[in-house]
């Protein structure tokens, strides 16, 4: 069993497995760096750069490594071959064990705006012979893209409200243009209204666990202890959320004879 | 005119909760929706659409199959495995054109990429700019500065005040673009240990922009080892915890009847928010 966090923006898993760490590496960009003694200022790296990266006057060359996403195009085109490229680091990836659980998460850093090389390197670390766990960050763009892509199977954690409504069709909707099944879980049941539960029913989505609002799993959440531990009970639950999942994806993988 | 923006961090905080609530309460002010991922505050403020625009941004690769003749440069050059047998997979296509610019038959053409709508629309608190990425886009960091601008622009015309801006979750590049050039930040933080955490990092953003903080912690009667915790962090830092909210269901149904709390209930959850909102508004005019 592996556990991938992939909410590169804001990593918690680290807080409730507490793994110890084995590892770790730089995750860099590629950014260009200008051969002021090669280079002849005809400008194509400028005009190639699709993100305004780089600017060409008539005696020198200016790079924003901020701006640049590391494709390679400049130095590729480069006709005096003047662009060397070099590493920016952008964040790290660190790997461990949690009490048999193989761990990796990532971590932007700070003041970084591209959390998907990062969320890249993380899944890297993917062992695809055996179960996968990635923790996924909120919303719907090219982080949470990156992050459920070549999934089997994605689980919806949602709460029975306005906004939680809102935010799981977005998430629904993500989901099937990536061609990944998924199935709900309802969190903090209790207050709110039904018409999460309206909208999986209409959907054909299923709701695979309803956990209740209730002040000691607020409590057991806030001290960084996962719920299975600090209330065994739960842990029934659980496991037969994970087989209901896993016949899922099996049910699936055998009509699509995979 | 001054421009405060709830941050969090962390998802799912109470940011959208409040804003909205500073929304009814704060007397002249633009209202912006910079979460465009997944914009809530609508949900509180039942806008009622008054333009809609269409959001252009960034290109994706296009092949031409008849012209294409299966080199599989592009593929091979490729930073972001976007192509498969001069197949091009739009989700993962960053529009960089490298592709475009090395393809020997010229069978790659860059195609502009509609990526989403944005929209001002009246509310009964004032006008609102919000928008919505399409599913699986890219760029969200520049739709943030495009309902910004129009939101300042909107701001000066109508000579506000405030221009109150819920913002996304995360450090990455839509915080950063909702964050510069900001009179203030709010951080909604909880006392969990993953709250702490993040509000760490969200701070430093903060810091690393130049963007005075302010920090709330909702629902601080959850745990309060961890809100004294915070309150040290916060006083190490500099940084003034404007409020302490007590957990509340009242925030849920004013969420479930679409209205801003403070509009719903007139009891303590609702004060605190006043109080808060009063404490922001001196804030940004000092």
């Amino acid at each position: 069993m592996q556990l991938l966090d992939c909410d590169v923006e804001e990593p918690n898993d680290h807080i409730f497995l507490r793994p110890v760490i084995t590892g770790s590496e730089a995750v860099c960009i590629p950014i260009p760096e200008v051969d002021e003694k090669k280079c002849t200022y005809r400008g194509k790296c400028a005009e190639a750069c699709a993100y305004h990266a780089i600017a060409v006057f008539p005696k020198n060359v200016l790079v924003f490594p901020q701006l640049c996403h590391g494709c390679g195009a400049c130095s590729y085109l480069c006709p005096e071959k003047a662009i060397n490229e070099v590493r920016r680091e952008i964040g790290v990836v660190e790997w461990g064990q949690a009490d048999g659980v193989e761990f990796a998460h990532g971590r932007l850093n700070v003041g970084e705006a591209m959390p998907t090389p990062v969320i890249r390197k993380v899944k890297a670390k993917a062992n695809r012979d055996g179960i996968v766990i990635v923790d996924v960050s909120p919303g719907t763009s090219c982080p949470v893209v990156e992050s459920i892509k070549d999934s089997d199977f994605c689980l919806l954690v949602t709460e029975p409200t306005p906004f939680g409504l809102h935010d799981l069709i977005l998430a629904v909707e993500t989901v099937k243009e990536l061609g990944v099944p998924c199935g709900v879980v309802i969190n903090r049941a209790g207050v709110g209204d039904k018409k999460v539960e309206r909208y999986c029913l209409k959907e054909g989505i299923p709701i695979l666990l309803t956990i209740p609002l209730d002040t000691e799993i607020a409590r057991l959440n806030s001290r960084g202890i996962a719920l299975v531990e600090g209330m065994p009970q739960w842990k029934g639950s659980f496991i037969d959320l994970f087989d209901w999942i896993r016949e899922i994806v099996n049910e699936r993988s055998g009509c699509l004879k995979r | 005119m001054k421009e405060v923006v709830v941050l969090s961090g962390k998802g799912g905080t109470g940011k959208t909760s409040i804003a909205g609530s500073f929304a009814a309460l704060a007397k002249s002010k633009v209202l912006v929706d910079c979460d465009v991922d997944a914009a809530d505050l609508h949900l509180l403020l039942q806008p009622a659409i008054r333009e809609k625009h269409k959001f252009w941004s960034g290109h994706v690769a296009f092949i031409d199959k008849e012209k294409c003749t299966q080199c599989g440069l592009c593929q091979e050059q490729c930073r972001f495995a976007a192509i498969k047998d001069s197949n091009v997979d739009d989700t993962s296509c960053e529009g960089c054109g490298f592709c475009f610019h090395i393809c020997p038959a010229e069978a790659i053409a860059m195609k502009e990429n509609m990526a989403g709508h944005w929209f001002i629309s009246d509310t009964r608190y004032g006008p609102l700019v919000h928008a919505r990425l399409g599913i699986a886009q890219e760029n969200s960091g520049k739709l943030v500065a495009l309902v910004r601008q129009e939101a300042r622009k909107m701001a000066e015309k109508q000579g506000a005040d405030y221009i109150i801006s819920d913002g996304p979750p995360g450090i990455g590049c839509p915080v950063i673009s909702s964050l510069s050039g900001a009179n203030l930040a709010l951080l909604v933080t909880e006392p969990t240990l993953s709250g702490i955490h993040d509000l760490e990092r969200v701070l430093g953003v903060c810091h690393h922009f130049g963007v005075p903080a302010l920090v709330c912690i909702n629902k601080y009667d959850i745990n309060k080892d961890n809100t004294r915790q915070i309150e040290k962090f916060c006083l190490g830092q500099g940084t003034e915890v404007a409020a302490k909210i007590p957990f509340d269901n009242t925030v849920t149904k004013a969420m479930v009847a679409g209205l801003p709390v403070v509009e719903y209930s007139r009891n303590g959850v609702s004060h605190q928010i006043e109080a808060l909102w009063e404490l922001v508004s001196k804030s940004l005019t000092n």
